[in-house]
């Protein structure tokens, strides 16, 4: 990588890490301690050595993040600029809040690919974060590699991703659901499914047990989202 | 010697010692554990994706509902993610006011946990003691939001109102005499601050009362010596922070090592474990209620001589005083735009961790730039702990799980969401 973009990092033991042992990867850094691997073959070796080096030992994997971005920068009311009608005051229907299972749409509105997942780690030993995010490289089936053999707490993080996301981590042990009911369909984080849910339960006094039934609440969100001026600024050192 | 077979067992999710809807699946032999696997999210409400659809400060008030034992220090990490992507400033007696409620909070999870753990596992009495001590600490709560348990007292920027003159007081009922309410009273008679301080008086008395009840208790060391011992290795593999990385012998404590607010003024010191058993953990929470009592009265001596803003007047993040929104027009618009439409935030993610009650509770927030975020992420700290459940009661018996809850300290509303 070019030499300003390591700039960025302060920690020199970080740098070095970087420089000597990341030398022939693809990678990015966003900002202080968030780097971009653009390349997803190497993505055990990468996170083992992360893991096991000689100067910054991640031992602690802290959270795995799923990331939808297709709906990323889109606002509902365009605050921006008014055409000759005057100022937009349509508010669209079609963010995750305003429809419901049948209508929802999927935006792509992603600067990248849609699924991301950022994996936060620390390091104990000399005090220092680092988060890694990984881009799925298909939009449709989204998948990466799970690390389940790195870090032990990797299992439930990497299930709930895989359960509010959809994102299938190859080689887990035991993929299943885990914050969702049992049966549920879809996957509740996704931008394209919708704020109010698909179904909902209630005890059938006539069958005597729980039953499904499609939901009955209406989306409900009262204050559009909108972007202001000055804002698409990014911010690069938080 | 008889065959015995192994067999699958469901415990809870309705049971006294499942700390909420923890639903386990455990696969015994005899009644050894040989399998246990936590089904979870019976309380999953989808927080993460309720705050998309909001402005930021709406969802304050969700963050008290996580961990639904330790409300404030949920907040401040959520808040703080802000701060950090607005670039704002907090005056120093509002990050002094913070630090004391996130001891204060602290004291009130870790009485809450030892009350119940103590329960769990056969020790009536200290339940009793605890609540007597939390009931104090939730008029606290009570004195500064106007709610015992979510507060929604932390802002962007602050905190939502300075501490109040006068603590709110029991009054007169046909179970309550006058006398017995004017014994109940006569702490509450000042502020707030001279309370907390009377409070801090009293508190170190109170634990070695449990102490007395626990800590050389036959019966609570063989329930809680050599149970579920961790090691430091495996504790950093399984995740694990706060105490139960303390009770592994791993000195990490963020307030120490990444200093949030005004930690890195304060005297106080880490208690550590040896053995990582549930003993030791159960050690570690107590030194710690002790540490927490210490910061307070340190936070309470340093309010009480220095008076200031509690929140920023950066107007834009912060509403105006009501007053200024009847005089001046600006004000007006500002106070108008922040409660039609919030703030926005510029385009970024942040990861803001603070030292819970519990260990490491952070946030991810991404932002795209709008009066909303765009992605929301609760790192609760009980989520690898009670992963870790399989590993840690693998080959004890089954009044051991108990004994192994309740070291984790689990609260559903964190691990669900």
């Amino acid at each position: 990588m070019t030499e300003n973009l390591l700039n960025k990092i302060s920690n020199k033991n970080l740098k070095n890490l970087f420089e000597d042992n990341f030398k022939n990867f693809s990678y990015d850094f966003e900002n202080k301690n968030t780097v971009v691997f653009n390349e997803s073959e190497k993505f055990i070796y990468i996170m083992k050595h992360l893991k096991e080096n000689e100067k910054i030992r991640f031992e602690i994997l802290i959270d795995v993040v799923g990331v939808d971005y297709s709906d990323f920068g889109l606002s509902e009311w365009n605050a921006k600029s008014a055409n000759n009608k005057g100022y937009s005051r349509g508010i669209t229907k079609d963010s995750s809040g305003r429809y419901t299972y049948e209508t929802s749409k999927t935006h792509h509105n992603q600067p990248k690919k849609r699924f991301c997942v950022i994996y936060n780690l620390l390091s104990i030993s000399s005090n220092e974060r680092l988060n890694v995010k990984f881009y799925c490289d298909n939009d449709k089936n989204p998948s990466l590699p799970s690390i389940t053999s790195v870090w032990s707490s990797a299992d439930w993080y990497e299930r709930e991703a895989y359960d509010l996301f959809g994102i299938v981590f190859i080689g887990h042990p035991d993929l299943r659901r885990i914050l969702t009911d049992y049966g549920f369909i879809g996957h509740p984080l996704r931008k394209d499914f919708p704020l109010i849910g698909n179904v909902e339960v209630n005890y059938d006094l006539n069958k005597e047990r729980v039953v499904y039934q499609p939901v009955t609440i209406k989306p409900r969100v009262l204050i559009p989202k909108v972007i202001r001026d000055g804002n698409e600024k990014e911010v690069k050192d938080a | 010697m008889p065959d015995i077979k192994s067999f699958t067992m469901n415990f809870g999710p309705q049971h006294p010692s499942a700390h909420g809807v923890l639903r386990l699946i455990l696969e015994l032999e005899g009644e050894v554990i040989v399998r246990a696997d936590p089904h979870i999210g019976l309380l999953h409400r989808g927080t993460e994706k309720l705050a998309e659809s909001k402005p930021y400060n709406q969802s304050i008030g969700y963050m008290d509902r996580l961990d639904y034992v330790s409300m404030m220090s949920n907040e401040h990490a959520y808040v703080l993610s802000i701060e950090k992507l607005l670039e704002i400033d907090v005056p120093l007696r509002a990050q002094y006011i913070r630090v004391m409620f996130d001891e204060i909070t602290r004291v009130l999870n870790h009485l809450l946990w030892l009350g119940a753990h103590a329960l769990d596992i056969g020790a009536m009495s200290v339940f009793l003691y605890a609540f007597r001590e939390r009931e104090d600490l939730m008029d606290c709560y009570e004195a500064v939001s106007g709610t015992r348990m979510h507060a929604t007292y932390y802002r962007p920027g602050g905190v939502s109102k300075d501490l109040p003159l006068n603590m709110p007081k029991y009054e007169e009922t046909k179970w309550k005499s006058k006398k017995e309410v004017n014994k109940l009273n006569e702490a509450r008679e000042g502020t707030l601050l001279d309370f907390i301080e009377n409070f801090t008086d009293r508190f170190p008395q109170c634990v070695d009362e449990y102490e007395t009840l626990l800590t050389d208790n036959r019966i609570w060391k063989q329930r809680t010596v050599d149970i579920g011992i961790v090691s430091k290795e495996r504790a950093f593999q399984l995740g694990f922070t706060g105490p139960m990385l303390r009770g592994s012998g791993i000195a990490w404590d963020l307030r120490k090592k990444q200093p949030y607010e005004i930690y890195d003024l304060l005297d106080f010191d880490i208690p550590i474990g040896t053995n990582g058993d549930c003993y030791d953990r159960y050690l570690v929470r107590i030194e710690e209620m002790r540490q927490s009592n210490k910061i307070i009265r340190q936070c309470v001596d340093w309010l009480k001589n220095n008076n200031g803003p509690t929140i920023s007047d950066n107007n834009k993040i912060t509403p105006p005083s009501r007053d200024e929104v009847k005089e001046d027009m600006e004000s007006l618009i500002y106070h108008f735009k922040l409660f039609t439409e919030g703030y926005c935030i510029p385009k970024g993610e942040v990861y803001c961790a603070v030292e819970h009650p519990k260990g490491e509770f952070g946030v991810t927030l991404i932002s795209d730039g709008s009066n909303k975020p765009y992605r929301l992420k609760m790192r609760a700290p009980g989520f690898p702990h009670l992963a870790a459940l399989n590993e840690m009661v693998n080959g004890h018996m089954i009044s051991d799980v108990v004994a192994i809850i309740g070291t984790q300290d689990i609260v559903f509303g964190e691990i669900d969401r």
